[in-house]
C-alpha cells in the first residue's frame, strides 16, 4: 500500500534540511508537495471503515445505523455539515462527539468513559479512525454547516466569543495566531480562521496525518493541542467550547472544499 | 441518553428558552460563552483553571474584538495605566545582561504548558513571532521585525543618558506590553512571570547591546 511513505519522509527531511540554502517558502512548498504523495491517513481510514461495519460493544452491533445528521447510515456529505443540532441528544455535536453518541446508543459503550480516554488509546483511537473514515467520504465536497436552529446560531455566537477570549499565562486567544491574513509562527503559515481561509485550509484540513509525530490528528486533538500551546487548561473532549469553536470555524469556512484527510508537517 | 454525559446542556437550554420572543442579545451570548468556558476546561498539570480568569484588559480587549468596535479612549487609558503600575524595574539597576543567553531565551518556546512542569526553564517564544537576528531564518511574522532594533534607534551606548528613554521603554515593553498598547497581543513576560528579571536583562542585551548580532 504505502511502502513509500517512509521513503517520502526521509527525502522530506532532506528537503527540510536544505531549506536554508534556498528560499524558505519554496522549500516548504516542495516538502508539502512530496508529502502528498503518500498519506498514511489511508490506514486510519481503512481501520475506521472496518470499525463502522463491525459488530462490536456490549450490544454487539455495528454503527451502520448511526445518524450523522443526514439520516441513519448516510455517511457521504455528513462531515461538511457538522457540527449541527441533533434532536435526540438536544445538543449541537461535532463529528467525534456524534460518533461517541452512536457508540453508546447503538453499541452500548460508555460515552463518558470514552470521552475521558487519552487520544490515541483504546476506544478513543477508534473514534479517531472512525472520524477519519467518515470525513474522508466527503473529500472534495464543500462546507455548508446548517445555521437553521436557534441552538446552531447560539453556538456560532458563543464560538466567536470563545475564539477571541484571551487567557492563560500568555494572554493568548485563538485570534492571537489566527486573526489575520498572511502571518506565520516560525515558518508555519497560519490560516485566518475569522473568514473562509480557502479550500483545504484550516477547518477543511482536519483530521490530518501529522508526519512530525506519526499520528492521526482529529479536530478535537487539534484544538486540544492549540490550547496546550496557548498555556490554557485542557479542554474536555467534546466540550461545548470545542464544538462552538468548530461551528464558528465551519460556518466561516462555508464553500471551502474539504481536503480531509490532509497531511501535515 | 441513559448515561448522562458530563456535557453542559444547561446554559444553552436556558438561553434558548428565554429567547423565544425577542431572540438572544449579545449579552446573552456573552454569558453563554462565559458559562460554557467554565464547564469546558479541566486542570491538567501546572495549567490550573485560574488561568481562565479574565482581568480587565483581557475582558475588554476580547469584547472589542468580538463586537468589532475598538476600545474607547477612557478604557484604553485605564488599561494602560493599570498595566504600567505593574512594571518592576531591575532591582540591581542593570538593564542589560548577556546577549548570548538572550538569544537562547528568544529561541526557546518552552514552559508553562500542561506538558511542562514547574521546573521547566521558560523560554521567551520571541522567534515564534519576530525576526530578531539575521542568522535565524525560521522566524514568525505576528510581531514586527526586531532586526537592528538598537541600531535603528541610535543606541550606541546603552548606559548613556541619550539611550535612557529607549532602554527603559524596551524594559517596560518586555515586562508588560499592555502598558503601552492596551490590547497588544504580546505576552506580558515580566508581569505574568514568564521570564524572570535576569532573563529579561539577557533579552534586553540581545536587542540593545551594540555587540549583539541583532545590531550588526
Amino acid at each position: 500500500m504505502k511502502q513509500h511513505a517512509l521513503a517520502v519522509a526521509v527525502v522530506a527531511i532532506g528537503v527540510a534540511a536544505s531549506v536554508q540554502a534556498q528560499s524558505a517558502a519554496d522549500g516548504i512548498a516542495k516538502y508539502r508537495e512530496m508529502l502528498q504523495d503518500g498519506n498514511p491517513a489511508e490506514l486510519y481510514e481503512a481501520k475506521g471503515e472496518g470499525l463502522w461495519k463491525q459488530k462490536r460493544g456490549p450490544k454487539n452491533a455495528s454503527l451502520e445505523q448511526c445518524d450523522l445528521g443526514k439520516g441513519p447510515g448516510v455517511i457521504k456529505g455528513a462531515f461538511v455539515e457538522l457540527p449541527r443540532f441533533f434532536k435526540d441528544t438536544g445538543r449541537v455535536q461535532d463529528l467525534e462527539s456524534r460518533v461517541v453518541t452512536c457508540m453508546e446508543t447503538l453499541q452500548g459503550f460508555n460515552a463518558a468513559e470514552i470521552s475521558k480516554t487519552p487520544f490515541g488509546r483504546g476506544e478513543m483511537a477508534n473514534v479517531t479512525a472512525l472520524a477519519t473514515y467518515i470525513a474522508t467520504e466527503s473529500k472534495g465536497m464543500r462546507f455548508n454547516l446548517p445555521q437553521t436552529t436557534s441552538q446552531e446560531k447560539a453556538m456560532f455566537e458563543a464560538g466567536k466569543r470563545a475564539f477571541f477570549m484571551r487567557g492563560g499565562t500568555h494572554d493568548f486567544s485563538c485570534a492571537s495566531c489566527h486573526g489575520e491574513d498572511g502571518k506565520r509562527i516560525r515558518l508555519q503559515d497560519l490560516p485566518n480562521l475569522t473568514k473562509n481561509p480557502g479550500d483545504g485550509i484550516g477547518f477543511a484540513a482536519w483530521p490530518a496525518y501529522r508526519v512530525s509525530n506519526g499520528q492521526m490528528w482529529s479536530m478535537q486533538l487539534r484544538l486540544n493541542d492549540c490550547y496546550r500551546q496557548m498555556r490554557w487548561p485542557e479542554p474536555k473532549f467534546g466540550s461545548d467550547v470545542t464544538i462552538a469553536l468548530s461551528v464558528y470555524m465551519g460556518v466561516n469556512a462555508k464553500g471551502a472544499e474539504s481536503a480531509v484527510p490532509a497531511i501535515k508537517r | 441518553m441513559k448515561k448522562s454525559f458530563a456535557w453542559t446542556l444547561l446554559p444553552l437550554t436556558a438561553l434558548v428558552l428565554t429567547a423565544c420572543s425577542t431572540g438572544p442579545s449579545p449579552a446573552d451570548y456573552d454569558k453563554m460563552a462565559a458559562d460554557m468556558t467554565k464547564a469546558s476546561f479541566q486542570e491538567r498539570g501546572i495549567a490550573k483553571l485560574s488561568r481562565l480568569d479574565q482581568d480587565q484588559a483581557n475582558a475588554a480587549c476580547a469584547q472589542a474584538d468580538v463586537s468589532g468596535k475598538p476600545l474607547d479612549d477612557k478604557v484604553t487609558k485605564a488599561i494602560e495605566e493599570a498595566n504600567m503600575k505593574t512594571i518592576k524595574w531591575p532591582s540591581d539597576g542593570k538593564f542589560l545582561g548577556d546577549w548570548k543567553q538572550g538569544e537562547t531565551i528568544a529561541q526557546s518556546g518552552r514552559g508553562l504548558t500542561w506538558s511542562d512542569n514547574a521546573q521547566t526553564t521558560n523560554g521567551g517564544n520571541c522567534y515564534n513571532c519576530h525576526q530578531i537576528s539575521k542568522e535565524e531564518i525560521s522566524f514568525g511574522t505576528l510581531g514586527p521585525s526586531l532586526y537592528n532594533y538598537g541600531k535603528l534607534r541610535g543606541v550606541t551606548d546603552p548606559n548613556s543618558a541619550a539611550s535612557k528613554a529607549i532602554v527603559e521603554y524596551t524594559w517596560g515593553k518586555l515586562y508588560n506590553a499592555r502598558a503601552y498598547n492596551a490590547c497588544s497581543q504580546m505576552p506580558r513576560a515580566g508581569h505574568m512571570g514568564i521570564l524572570n528579571e535576569q532573563q529579561l536583562q539577557h533579552v534586553m542585551a540581545l536587542l540593545l547591546d551594540p555587540k549583539s548580532p541583532v545590531n550588526q
